[in-house]
């Protein structure tokens, strides 16, 4: 479809509910875009030549990408769901930095949609890029699911900034699954970012860092709405001489329920990790249950966590009262600051839309 | 009258901590306070602020004739009070630059106290957080000016600043109590802010009460050389 059918083929409601999610229709400020609705993909196009993108299903024909599909399953001994129907397939061509961000959305629009995805990103060697996904539902899809299957491949000294915005709403049951694989001296850094209601999300994601001085980060902000249950982890195994981790996350419980995991694993000596839980409870109906867990069966590596959940400091909402804030205002700018758009690693330009898709939801900081 | 505390006593965590007090301050007076730790210096600014866990068991607090007793804190901040906290919180994710400008909208005003406060770099930074002893009591300075507020509350403003600092701090502070309708009530061991603030009266406080009154540098003075324990046998004539 052209840009132009796209815009057209969405009513306004649908479309503000894609933009939140991250979507820039008019592709000024991205690389390459791909939208898919329910199982049919809608958009699958590369404004610049170092990328390419098409629909998994055209890729499943293509024997650059063939190869790789459940590669990073099969390598950790995993299952993966084999009847998906649609998702993208990215590569990055070697050596290039895309500056503008590629955009992915996957969006849910029939009643009761079982959207089944399998998506593949391929950094090669020395390729730099951002990913933006957006993953949203109409309001029209009560009762949808959407299961997610992604796989990474940070090849050589590649860089991945992946931000996934999810943006779904309160009878909508997800289930991504995905695995990064970094090759020496390649970077995986994975944004994850929840702010509207969705009935469950249920998700683990794993990057293994293989490679020599291979990195990976996993930052999330979770808000957690009455009715909704998320149980979000991330996990690294680091095997990479020399490989190193940082896990971090912020969730705010308005009365639902959280299960803040986290899972360090040395398979090497020589590497290091970091894993830092912090949650606030605002509602006496939420609750957050933090797992940080650390592991390792060799002596030389170091590993370690800081988790702390509570309802908010009083002092700290003291302080801002003594400055003149109302305490609901004061509750408010604290929130805000926990939901810290800098724990996200992100350019400019997605934090800038970021931070305006927190000033919508939770309201702007004074 | 600015404040006026009548028959005041004071509970925390259980403890009385303050005991029937007295004291009245007028507009534009700058008074200081000595005493002993866990004599009940910080619970008396703390309760004229209204922060939780100092509860009032009797007795009245007014400032410009308002009874304040049951006002939340924000409601207290528009009548003038503000706070320099001995210890304040960090507040995560919050930027000192977003603060400041909540405080003051003029960013000119901003910039040039911040750079006269060597605060430039601290903007950008979560209000607080790592912040050392010195940064944290400019950071306080700095909003507390910011603010306007009328009436300082400063709970020893000048303890863990280095020299060089103090002076900085200390300037900065007497240019804004020279202000017209600045009044302030400061608690102080070191004794350092009165070199830089023009304080006309200082007392001591000890064991909940207030002990003496009298000129602040010759009060201090005389602590130094001889310590508290002198001051509660000395009869002083004006013990209240």
């Amino acid at each position: 479809m052209s840009p132009e059918k796209i815009e057209g083929h969405f009513n306004q409601q649908d479309k503000d509910k894609i933009s939140s999610s991250g979507m820039d229709f008019s592709e000024k400020t991205r690389s390459a875009s791909f939208l898919q609705e329910d199982a049919k993909v809608l958009l699958a196009r590369a404004l610049q030549d170092s990328v390419e993108i098409i629909g998994t299903q055209s890729a499943l024909k293509n024997p650059r990408f063939k190869e790789y599909f459940g590669k990073a399953f099969k390598a950790l001994d995993r299952e993966y769901p084999a009847e998906t129907e649609g998702g993208y397939c990215i590569r990055v061509k070697k050596g290039k930095t895309v500056q503008l961000p590629i955009q992915a959305c996957l969006f849910l629009k029939a009643q009761g949609f079982k959207q089944k995805v399998h998506n593949l990103v391929i950094i090669e060697e020395g390729a730099k890029v951002y990913l933006i996904t957006g993953c949203s539902a109409s309001k029209a899809a009560h009762e949808g699911f959407h299961l997610g299957v992604s796989e990474f491949f940070i090849q050589r000294g590649g860089y991945l900034n992946f931000t996934m915005i999810h943006s779904w709403s309160e009878d909508v049951s997800v289930k991504p699954m995905s695995i990064a694989m970094v090759e020496d001296e390649g970077t995986f850094v994975s944004n994850y970012i929840c702010l509207k209601p969705v009935r469950e999300v249920v998700m683990y994601p794993t990057a293994v860092l293989k490679g020599k001085n291979s990195r990976a980060s996993f930052n999330s902000l979770i808000l957690s709405h009455p009715g909704s249950f998320q149980d979000i982890g991330s996990r690294v195994i680091l095997k990479g001489d020399g490989s190193q981790a940082e896990i971090v996350s912020r969730a705010v419980s308005l009365g639902g329920k959280v299960m803040a995991r986290g899972h360090l694993k040395a398979q090497s000596p020589n590497v290091k990790g970091h894993l830092e839980c912090r949650g606030l409870v605002l509602s006496e109906k939420g609750t957050i249950y933090a797992v940080p867990e650390l592991e390792t069966e060799l002596r030389d590596v170091d590993l370690s966590h800081e988790a702390a959940i509570g309802k908010i400091n009083k002092e700290e909402i003291e302080y801002l009262c003594s400055r003149g804030l109302s305490a609901s205002q004061a509750q408010a700018v604290i929130v805000r600051g926990f939901m810290d758009v800098d724990i996200l690693a992100l350019p400019e330009l997605l934090k800038k839309e970021i931070k305006e898709l927190e000033d919508k939801i939770l309201g702007g900081a004074f | 009258m600015l404040l006026e505390i009548k028959n005041l006593s004071v509970q925390a965590s259980g403890k009385t901590i303050l005991k029937d007090i007295n004291l009245s301050m007028e507009k534009e007076q700058v008074l200081i306070l000595f005493g002993p730790n866990g004599s009940g210096k910080s619970t008396l600014i703390k309760t004229i602020m209204g922060f939780s866990g100092y509860e009032i068991s009797q007795g009245e607090i007014f400032v410009n004739g308002e009874k304040i007793n049951d006002l939340p804190i924000e409601e207290r901040v528009k009548l003038g009070l503000g706070i320099m906290y001995q210890h304040p919180p960090a507040i995560r994710g919050v930027k000192l630059a977003s603060l400041a400008s909540f405080l003051c909208k003029n960013e000119n005003v901003i910039n040039e106290l911040s750079s006269k406060l060597s605060l430039e770099n601290h903007l950008k930074r979560d209000v607080n957080l790592s912040f050392s002893g010195g940064e944290m009591k400019r950071s306080e300075l700095f909003q507390l000016i910011l603010q306007g507020s009328d009436f300082l509350l400063l709970d020893e403003p000048e303890s863990g600043v280095d020299i060089e600092n103090i002076s900085i701090m200390g300037k900065a502070l007497n240019s804004y109590l020279e202000q017209k309708g600045k009044s302030a009530l400061i608690i102080t061991h070191t004794g350092y802010i009165l070199d830089y603030i023009k304080a006309k009266s200082g007392c001591v406080m000890m064991d909940g009460r207030f002990w003496c009154v009298g000129e602040p540098k010759e009060m201090f003075e005389s602590i130094k050389k001889s310590g508290y324990q002198t001051c509660k046998e000395c009869q002083c004539p004006q013990k209240k």
